[in-house]
């Protein structure tokens, strides 16, 4: 007995060493994750660049699949839309999605492909669903495994997720046309930018990437629930299906809708650290390529690498400390006298590991994909704070098309400010930018404060004064952790919402009335103003004559212009914030520190 | 406007077809080359199905390795973390609750060797994997209850250690279900 434990402390000395080691492999694999999206996305931007602007690239052998999907829908491609014409194309088909949806949802349990027989959806929790899948948002409340048929996980969901990362794509190349040339009012044909958006990117990386998970062991057959008996004897009925076709694109088009509850901390949904990576670089590229392909699209490489410059840097202000908070592990648990050798695990999985956990929920609440690969609600508080700050910037790349219509809104602000602050009519890229478009540019960035924080507290309200309203899920029963943390949850909630992000502190009870509603109207107004807003603008500043650049001329593509936007988005963000989060995730991070 | 709403049906339709009837099932059908035919591979002992090569399942036994605490108890028909914050004072006494299991079990181990993976419950409720010093606490009560010699035992965890990702990548990681396989089949 004695030798044995004196040999298994011998060992553990040795392994000591074996797991600093681990350690590094761990970093290693976020560093090489990060240098591999930017290899990708970097050519892909040029790549969109080209597409959009009907030049010649490899992938022209699809034009015969396109000019069948025309023919079909009885679109003429050379039609040319303004501004307005393309804002109505866009809501019109998302209308349609909306009214198209809810109905599969109410009625799947009596309609075919639904061999686990799962229920049909109540109203409420249809409303929230349709919606937040219509505005590329997914926040789920409900589970996969036990809430959706395979036809909507087919012909709704993942239909949805196609189609909503594509309407924000086609939008964003509106803003592309619109300062391309000097004065512009035809801005292109929105059915073309998003048909093309489906044909030459969405569809052909999204195979890729279902084939990659479909051979590491994520499934893809149209098979029902298995049943096993466990080595031990227990019987355990296993959730399966046409998974690894909706995971390719739920992260290539920023979605973040799981196919299984867990989301991709599911096994069968991300297999692998290979998968874990190819996750994550599938979520980055589209947002990064956006922004070069801007560059690239209006000649001005100089302002997308600006753009990209400031976006990183925001990036690693948030990942740096999110790594660090994430790495130390758990003080409450350090007291118990464990060993977090490599960080606190509490909703993480080994496979994985703390390092690339954290790096998967900085890129996810960044980029609006909202989809995780370990438990939101069960991070360290100051890395609940750094998701939430990263959803209520929501600029830095951004979902897919969107991100970079929410960063030209604080452009716009900046403009203006730094208009004001030399004493000239503020210009951007020889444009002049008058009242109309500031007020455009501060109602939607006034909106998020207001859905955010009268959100919470309309949540907060309930839940104090009317405990017991007879809901699915009562109020007093909505939270999962008592105190601060409590409070984070709510606000997690309609701050996910108000991004378009999805992800959630999952401990919320949140299948009932209350939230369906608020979150699907909030999800609905945070989708569509912060779209046509960007686009009024681009479209009213195009249409205006353009003023030749001069000795007086604001550059924004600068290094001081850069740091002035910067300044904007933490101004913005701190102001509008701090009184929030220092009641949810600092209030919390002291109380755990005592 | 008219226009737009006939436009919107009909690209709609043309879609559907595009995107959820072509694209899955010609991934579903490529899917039927990869291991276990795209359903999900499955672990066979004796003719019988004895669970999902990546799915974990519940090890109690002592003479058996221990998975990862489960918020769902391995329901793999609905997966789940606990969603416990990090500052929940029920939270914490499980996590007491679960190091003095590990403790009882495993006489002659000191707290500070347990790591965290071990009283803590995955993200999934399905974690398939445990941390190698995860293992390492365990050798020596396996050993004990198969009467074999730690030695062996400590091979068979060598032996179905994951590396990482082309040995650079990633952290290194255990099978909780192949080992104990492999231990049943000594």
């Amino acid at each position: 007995m004695e030798t044995s434990i004196t040999l298994r402390l011998l060992s553990f000395s040795t392994d000591y060493f074996h797991y600093k080691r681990k350690m590094n492999t761990e970093l290693t694999g976020i560093i090489a994750t990060f240098l591999l999206t930017l290899i990708i996305a970097i050519p892909l931007g040029k790549y969109l660049a080209k597409v959009f602007a009907g030049e010649k690239v490899w992938t022209d052998f699809l034009k015969p699949l396109e000019n069948i999907i025309y023919k079909l829908s009885g679109i003429n491609v050379k039609e040319q839309m303004n501004w307005k014409q393309q804002l109505k194309a866009l809501l019109t088909i998302n209308m349609l999605w909306l009214v198209y949806g809810f109905f599969i949802l109410i009625f799947q349990d009596k309609l075919p492909f639904n061999p686990d027989g799962n229920p049909g959806m109540t109203p409420d929790l249809a409303f929230n669903t349709i919606i937040s899948f219509v505005a590329n948002c997914n926040l789920q409340h409900y589970s996969g495994e036990s809430g959706v048929s395979y036809l909507t996980q087919q012909f709704v969901l993942m239909f949805l997720q196609f189609v909503s990362a594509a309407t924000g794509i086609a939008a964003a190349v509106v803003l592309f046309k619109a300062f391309r040339d000097k004065t512009a009012t035809q801005l292109g044909n929105f059915w073309e930018f998003f048909v093309k958006a489906i044909t030459r990117l969405l569809l052909p990386l999204s195979m890729v990437i279902a084939l990659i998970l479909t051979f590491n062991g994520t499934p893809a057959s149209y098979e029902g629930k298995d049943q096993f008996v466990s080595m031990q004897g227990d019987t355990v009925n296993v959730s399966r299906g046409p998974a690894a076709q909706m995971i390719a694109i739920k992260h290539l088009g920023t979605n973040g809708g799981g196919y299984f509850g867990a989301n991709s901390a599911h096994p069968l949904e991300n297999p692998s650290y290979l998968t874990n990576m190819v996750e994550m670089i599938a979520q980055t590229i589209i947002p990064i390529a956006m922004i070069i392909a801007f560059g690239y699209f209006i000649r001005r490489k100089k302002l997308a690498w600006t753009i990209f410059g400031v976006m990183t840097i925001g990036l690693l202000m948030l990942m740096i400390p999110t790594l660090t908070s994430e790495l130390g592990g758990n003080p409450a648990l350090a007291k118990m006298g464990i060993s977090q050798t490599t960080g606190a695990m509490e909703g993480k999985e080994v496979r994985f590991g703390p390092a690339a956990t954290a790096y998967w929920s900085t890129l996810t609440t960044v980029i609006s994909t909202g989809s995780v690969n370990g438990m939101h609600d069960s991070t360290m508080p100051l890395t609940g704070l750094w998701q939430l700050l990263a959803m209520m910037i929501n600029a830095i790349y951004g979902g897919c098309g969107v991100g970079l219509l929410n960063y030209f809104v604080y452009l716009i602000i900046a403009v203006f400010i730094s208009g004001l602050m030399v004493g000239r009519t503020p210009e951007f890229l020889g444009h002049k930018v008058e009242a109309r478009e500031i007020k455009i540019a501060a109602i939607v960035t006034l909106l998020s404060p207001f859905l955010i924080l009268a959100g919470t507290a309309i949540a907060t309200y309930v839940f104090t004064n009317h405990g017991d309203a007879a809901w699915a899920v009562q109020p007093k029963a909505w939270l999962n952790n008592p105190g601060f943390h409590g409070f984070s949850e709510m606000l997690y909630e309609v701050t996910s919402s108000n991004a378009n992000n999805g992800s959630g502190f999952e401990g919320l009870g949140d299948n009932n009335v209350f939230w369906n509603v608020l979150t699907g109207v909030i999800i609905f107004l945070g989708r569509f103003l912060p779209i046509i807003g960007p686009v009024a603008i681009a479209g009213l500043l195009a249409s205006k004559k353009f003023i030749p650049e001069s000795a007086g001329t604001l550059k924004t593509d600068t290094k001081t212009f850069a740091l002035m936007t910067f300044a904007v988005i933490l101004v913005l963000t701190a102001l509008s914030y701090f009184p929030a989060l220092a009641l949810g995730p600092l209030a919390e991070y002291f109380t755990i520190l005592k | 406007m008219k226009k737009y709403i006939i436009q919107s049906i009909r690209l709609t339709l043309v879609l559907i077809v595009l995107l959820c009837i072509i694209y899955p099932i010609s991934i579903a059908l490529a899917g039927k080359l990869s291991k276990g035919n795209g359903s999900g591979e499955k672990v066979i002992k004796n003719g019988k199905t004895i669970g999902y090569a990546l799915l974990g399942q519940s090890f109690t036994k002592p003479e058996y390795f221990w998975g990862r605490p489960s918020a769902v108890n391995y329901n793999a028909a609905g997966s789940a973390g606990s969603n416990k914050g990090p500052s929940n004072p029920d939270y914490l006494k499980d996590v007491q609750s679960r190091i003095d299991t590990i403790l009882k079990y495993n006489p002659g181990l000191k707290k500070s060797e347990i790591p965290a993976d071990m009283v803590t419950a995955s993200g999934s409720g399905l974690d398939p994997n445990i941390s190698e010093q995860g293992a390492a606490i365990q050798i020596v009560r396996v050993a004990k209850a198969r009467k074999i010699s730690e030695q062996k035992v400590k091979e068979l965890v060598a032996m179905n250690t994951i590396k990482p990702l082309i040995g650079l990548f990633g952290p290194s990681s255990i099978n909780v279900l192949k080992l104990n396989l492999a231990l049943d089949n000594l």
